[in-house]
């Protein structure tokens, strides 16, 4: 065990470990958390522990477009006034939130659960891209929106995608890059700026 | 002491997540060799270091010492290689070029020539559209400059001068064999007169002649095997992107044999 966590009772400071793994927690926090839960009631933590078990053990990916889901298919999938006819492919299952909030996309998802990095040793067949084309071959897709994230493997990943998807004959179509709400133009990099001067509209 | 805070230019070589928002980056320096940095809140949408210190941009970057990492504080993009990042076939020698960089290249010492190569291999690049040439020149020019020069005179064994006739290779003699002493050796692979003809020009000439270089399909292939073999000979491991590469230029067959082997030797680690 980890001598920083010693000076604790045993419980406790298995506890302080394993919060301490936790994204944003660092051995402060750990152990703040760890003595708040101690003094909380036994029912809470009785519920956010099977709060966390219940996540590993009805939680699952929806067979149709890989989201994570505790029904199969998964809510969007099964919603009847989607549109089934566009299919937005994102990286990961976080990503189909803020795109959700936006209001502006009815069709379905696909979840890749990763992006092609060749320093890292990822290739397509880790991701789920077999499964895209598979819903793309046996139903009536028109679009494909690509909604990687915006950077050197995302791109890639698109590129990539588009390449298998083009010759199918279904439009492929990339979520525009541009200047984010609130910037300034001053702290744009370039080629942010040259997307979005490439990309610019009309005004009506 | 030295200053706090200090301005110098980079390549981005790699970047990973740090905490939330953060990104560790892999910075080659024109002035202080490979170094890493933190830039806080990259990853955000409108972060002003956002795009200036995205994968292979090359940037002027002004850091401040910290305990253990330097931190970025401004980031302004000199060079993003737009048509580089509009190709697939260009990016993957991009990730390529800086995952070499990042396995032969030490931590924190200063590497001025180096530095010089990779930005004129990435120009030349975004400029040509000629991504395979100027990696094998790169990676030529890169085992040249680590101090393992190929041989390509004189037998790297006998040191007698070589005939113009199809040789030997082998990575660890150094070189190329002649034929009496390639001929013995297990190790050693064959490389035509072609081969021999493109390594030593390449070894003198600048990045824009190599560049002029026509190569047939069969010659590139070729120096593609010797050159590369010559790199996973001294990294003693495959890179990642190769797989990549090839599944790219699908030519899946030219590693085929060589992959499975490097497969039984990692399970072994």
């Amino acid at each position: 065990m980890n001598p920083d966590f010693l000076p604790s009772a045993r419980p406790i400071s298995r506890l302080i470990e394993e919060l301490n793994k936790l994204p944003g927690i660092g051995p402060k926090s750990a152990q703040r958390l760890a003595y708040h839960l101690l003094q909380t009631p036994p029912e809470r933590t009785r519920d956010l522990a099977e709060a966390i078990i219940a996540i590993k053990q009805n939680l699952r990916l929806c067979s149709t477009c890989l989201n994570i889901t505790d029904t199969d298919p998964c809510g969007i999938c099964a919603d009847g006034t989607r549109d089934t006819t566009r299919i937005c492919v994102v990286e990961e299952p976080i990503d189909i939130l803020p795109l959700e909030r936006t209001k502006k996309f009815r069709g379905l998802y696909h979840v890749l659960h990763g992006v092609i990095s060749p320093g890292d040793g990822i290739k397509p067949e880790d991701l789920h891209i077999r499964e895209l084309l598979d819903r793309l071959n046996s139903n009536s897709i028109i679009e494909v929106i690509l909604a990687t994230n915006p950077n050197a493997e995302g791109e890639a990943t698109s590129m990539y995608i588009q390449r298998l998807v083009s010759p199918l004959g279904i439009r492929v179509t990339r979520l525009a890059r541009g200047l984010p709400f609130g910037g300034d133009l001053e702290y744009a990099d370039d080629v942010t700026l040259s997307r979005a001067m490439e990309g610019r509209q009309e005004m009506s | 002491m030295a200053a706090r805070v200090y301005r110098t230019t980079g390549i981005i070589i790699k970047r990973n997540k740090f905490g939330e928002a953060d990104r560790l980056l892999t910075i080659f320096t024109a002035d202080h060799g490979k170094l890493r940095a933190i830039a806080k809140g990259a990853m955000r949408p409108g972060s002003k270091l956002g795009g200036n210190v995205e994968l292979l941009t090359h940037s002027q970057l002004m850091l401040a010492r910290g305990r253990n990492l330097d931190i970025v504080t401004q980031a302004q993009a000199l060079d993003i290689f737009l048509p580089m990042r509009d190709s697939l076939e260009l990016m993957s020698c991009g990730f390529y070029l800086s995952e070499l960089v990042d396995s032969f290249i030490e931590e924190n010492v200063e590497d001025r020539e180096m530095f010089e190569l990779l930005l004129d291999t990435l120009r030349r690049l975004t400029e040509t559209g000629d991504g395979e040439r100027m990696v094998r020149f790169f990676e030529l020019r890169l085992l040249g400059h680590l101090g393992y020069t190929p041989q390509l005179q004189k037998c790297a064994n006998c040191d007698r001068n070589l005939q113009p006739e199809t040789n030997y290779y082998n990575p660890a003699q150094g070189g190329v064999l002649c034929r009496e002493c390639g001929y013995s050796d297990m190790s050693a692979g064959t490389i035509s007169v072609n081969a021999q003809k493109v390594l030593r020009l390449w070894q003198r000439s600048d990045i824009a002649t190599a560049g002029r270089v026509k190569l047939s399909t069969e010659l590139a292939r070729e120096i593609k095997g010797i050159l590369r073999d010559n790199v996973r000979y001294l990294l003693e491991k495959q890179l990642k992107s190769i797989d990549w590469l090839d599944r790219l230029a699908g030519d899946s067959s030219l590693n085929g044999d060589k992959a499975v082997t490097q497969n039984s030797n990692g399970s072994q680690e």
